[in-house]
């Protein structure tokens, strides 16, 4: 255990836990969009960057990201500093710049009172923020279609090749987490659009609703070892299934009791 | 041409001299006169190559063996001392005092943040977990920069054996030297220095029959500027993309493959055989106090003397300019100097004697990154050059973080608005407050200090972005929006040259007369006053 205060009060943590994580615990909120719970955290928005010091640091601040910093003892976190807010103001409005079509960052910005940006608008600026949360879920799915591509300015998340990814199971994984929507597909009953790939979908066989991909199907039932007929029923009619078995069984077992 | 042991230099030796050369230097062991190096407009001539003021002012350690021996062959190296560090490390010292050598030097990185390597190989040395690995940085990206690869061309082994006595020092066996794919010939011989170090019984198993083992790989890099960045280096050596891991754990405990990892600069490893051989007291006593031994720059620019130089820590940066530089070419007046490559900082007059030391120039808010020096004059805008190095940095960002990707863009557009006399002064304001914000933010080494081209101009010439800014003048008269190129009566005979030369057409006039540039079509390139024999044309 280890003994931390942040603005201003005493909080305690295990020690190495990310700092990030005990703030949320203590309820403390900083901005954090590309930090996700699937996957590990990645240091790429820099919002929830807080001030640090210690007291023999000799009034010597540091300014770290929280989701990346393990907790240490005697930690003193200020999360709303002048400077820090003024990071945040900036790189919001940086955003705000690069992505002037995008409602999500125009809501982050206003948070910060920002409504307009002091820089250059980046005209053609698409709504992507880079936060690689698309390509690390995919990665942590185990099919790694996706990734990041180029570098700077012009980087930019897409399938290899800029063609259909051949790995992708149409998942939707990455459409699911991405914070501005960015990412599009479409479903249309018995068959799914996304990143240019065609899916053909299973339905249900109790009440003909689309499931998942087959490709997905497959993939899953080879790789976690799931029986390949589980996915012939979605949930929701499994879980009716179970329920009348269920019911069925406590019937039973007041029979038996009475009897 | 060096005659040894006399150290005669005969410069720019031609095919005719040769005769001459050895018929007095070898076969008469006397200087050949007609033939000697004599300083500017000097009549007297020097003989001694270490009596002229661009090598007196050097002391070569890192450097030692550049142009004396043939690189290609370890005999060589051997003859001239080579490996003896090695084997005095092997057989008459432990890991610990090799540390302790080490430490007691003084040595700190030569690749730009300037850490002690002593402490570095200890935290290594004492990791519990395993395997160690020793990685020589030789991505040498700053543009323009070439100290780490003429050592690793012209004197390979010398990194060899810095790394081996690394390797015993913190118990690694396995190492790697990461250079990038566009020095094909560093790569070449470093191989070919590897296999003969390895058939020496130098490298690989029971080196020098001690029991003790290492290999050596070379590791081609992609060639992107943020790959020398430790993080990226590691796990493009790893086998990744070469992208910064935002990470507060030092790469010294978990480092490649997130195993204790020692990671040091060419010119770092090359000079570790000389502090063994000579210990680490000889060394702190060359160079100052915190600052210890030589350090290596390459010199260029607007100087006479351009090249490779190596000079002890300490040394002025007017010495390093004017004595071994030769100073400004064509006297003109001497207006910066830019240190620490791409991200460093400029120094303007004032700073001449500022002794060149790690944290002299931090504190003067440049650096000393890897040794790149580069000299300017008055025809140089200090606007222009804080645009041209933002232009780099935006274009090798990895792009991962968001200060550094969209600021750095941000950051060089309001640069290149003040260069084209679109800014208005608050702009000035928003380009420092986004650049303390980029510096602060940023996940790696090439953020933090990205803006330093800016704010180190803008620290020693705020007058001539504020020139830009509201006068619309560029002092400098290099940014094109700003200046007008006028033909002057006079100079000008109307002989014509220059209007063809002119690919807008902006110029007219007739034969004998007057030529007129129409400042509406002018694109201020330059071409007429280039062609213009009669220095008629004046920028104004
Ligand atoms: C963007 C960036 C680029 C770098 N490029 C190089 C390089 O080309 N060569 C180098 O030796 N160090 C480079 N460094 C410094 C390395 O990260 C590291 O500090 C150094 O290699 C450690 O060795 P040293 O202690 O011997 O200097 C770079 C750092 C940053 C942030
Ligand atoms: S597409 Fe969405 S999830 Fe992927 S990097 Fe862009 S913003 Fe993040
Ligand atoms: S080249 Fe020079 S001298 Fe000749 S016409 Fe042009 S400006 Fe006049
Ligand atoms: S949440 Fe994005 S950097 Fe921490």
């Amino acid at each position: 255990m280890v003994r931390l205060t942040i603005n201003g009060r005493v909080v305690q943590a295990e020690k190495g836990e990310m700092l990030l994580v005990v703030m949320n615990r203590e309820k403390i909120s900083v901005p954090a969009i590309c930090n996700h719970g699937a996957v590990e955290a990645f240091g790429a928005c820099r919002l929830c960057t807080v001030e640090i010091t210690k007291n023999d640091w000799n009034g010597w601040k540091n300014y770290v990201t929280s989701c990346l910093y393990p907790v240490e003892d005697g930690l003193i976190v200020s999360t709303h500093s002048e400077t820090v807010i003024n990071l945040r103001k900036t790189l919001l409005d940086l955003h705000l710049a690069r992505h002037p079509h995008s409602e999500h960052v125009r809501q982050w910005a206003m948070e910060y009172g920002i409504t307009q940006t002091s820089f250059e608008e980046i005209p053609d600026g698409d709504d992507c923020i880079l936060c690689a949360l698309c390509t690390r879920i995919c990665d942590r799915m185990g099919f790694a279609a996706i990734s990041t591509v180029g570098r700077g300015h012009g980087k930019e998340v897409a399938p290899p090749l800029n063609e259909p990814p051949p790995d992708c199971t149409g998942c939707l994984a990455c459409a699911q987490c991405c914070p501005t929507e960015f990412i599009t597909f479409s479903d249309s009953g018995t068959s799914r659009e996304i990143w240019g790939k065609q899916f053909e979908m299973i339905t249900c066989k109790e009440c003909s609703k689309p499931i998942l991909t087959k490709d997905f199907a497959e993939t899953l039932s080879k790789t976690r070892n799931i029986p390949a007929d589980y996915f012939e029923v979605c949930d929701e009619c499994h879980r009716k299934a179970t329920a009348l078995t269920m019911g069925k069984i406590s019937q039973w077992q007041r029979e038996d009791t009475a009897s | 041409m060096v005659i040894e042991p006399r150290g005669t230099l005969y410069p720019r030796v031609k095919v005719k001299d040769v005769e001459k050369i050895i018929e007095s230097s070898i076969v008469n062991d006397e200087p050949e006169k007609t033939l000697l190096y004599s300083p500017n407009g000097n009549s007297s001539s020097v003989e001694k190559y270490k009596n002229i003021p661009f090598y007196a002012k050097q002391q070569r350690i890192a450097l030692r063996n550049l142009g004396m021996i043939d690189q290609y062959r370890i005999e060589d190296y051997i003859a001239t001392g080579g490996y003896q560090g090695l084997a005095k490390a092997l057989t008459d010292m432990t890991p610990e005092t090799i540390v302790d050598e080490v430490k007691q030097s003084g040595l700190r990185g030569r690749g730009g943040a300037g850490f002690s390597a002593g402490r570095k190989w200890a935290t290594c040395a004492s990791a519990e977990e395993t395997p160690h690995y020793v990685i020589c940085n030789g991505d040498e990206g700053d543009p323009g920069a070439f100290m780490d690869r003429s050592i690793m061309e012209g004197d390979p082994h010398s990194v060899l054996e810095g790394m081996i006595i690394c390797a015993r020092a913190v118990n690694s066996h396995e190492g790697y030297i990461y250079v990038r794919e566009e020095y094909p010939l560093a790569i070449m011989n470093l191989q070919l220095a590897i296999e003969q170090a390895t058939s020496y019984g130098l490298l690989g198993d029971n080196i020098l029959g001690t029991g003790f083992s290492f290999t050596l790989k070379v590791s081609k890099g992609g060639g992107a500027f943020v790959c020398g960045e430790s993080s990226a280096l590691m796990r493009s050596v790893g086998g990744d993309v070469g992208e910064p891991r935002a990470k507060y754990v030092r790469s010294v405990l978990k480092g490649l493959h997130d195993k204790p990892t020692v990671l040091n600069n060419v010119e770092s490893f090359a000079n570790i055989p000389p502090i063994i051989v000579n210990g680490g007291k000889w060394f702190a006593s060359i160079g100052t106090e915190k600052s210890t031994g030589t350090k290596a720059f390459s010199l260029v620019g607007k100087v006479r003397n351009t090249g490779l130089i190596e000079v002890p820590m300490g040394t002025t940066l007017r010495e390093i300019i004017y004595d071994i530089g030769g100073g400004i070419q064509d006297d003109r007046p001497f207006k910066a100097v830019q240190t620490g490559g791409p991200s460093g900082g400029c120094l303007p007059k004032e700073k001449l004697d500022l002794p060149v030391d790690f944290d002299s120039l931090t504190e003067a808010d440049s650096m000393m990154g890897s040794g790149g020096m580069i000299v300017m004059d008055d025809q140089t805008c200090v606007v222009d050059l804080a645009k041209y190095f933002l232009k780099f940095l935006v274009e090798e960002s990895c792009g991962k973080c968001t200060p550094c990707r969209e600021g750095l863009y941000q950051l060089h557009s309001l640069v290149d608005k003040m260069s084209d006399g679109r800014a208005v002064e608050s702009d000035l304001v928003l380009a420092e407050n986004l650049s303390k914000s980029i510096m602060i933010g940023s996940l790696c080494g090439l953020g933090k200090s990205g803006p330093n081209p800016f704010i180190s101009t803008l620290k020693y010439f705020r007058e001539e972005y504020i020139a830009h800014i509201r006068d619309k003048k560029c002092p400098a008269k290099v940014c094109p929006s700003l200046i007008s190129y006028e033909i002057i009566e006079g100079p000008c005979d109307g002989c014509m040259a220059c209007a063809p030369a002119c690919a807008v057409k902006a110029i007219t006039g007739e034969k004998g007369k007057l030529h007129v540039i129409d400042q509406n079509i002018c694109d201020r390139c330059g071409a007429c006053k280039a062609i213009c024999t009669r220095q008629a044309i004046e920028i104004h």
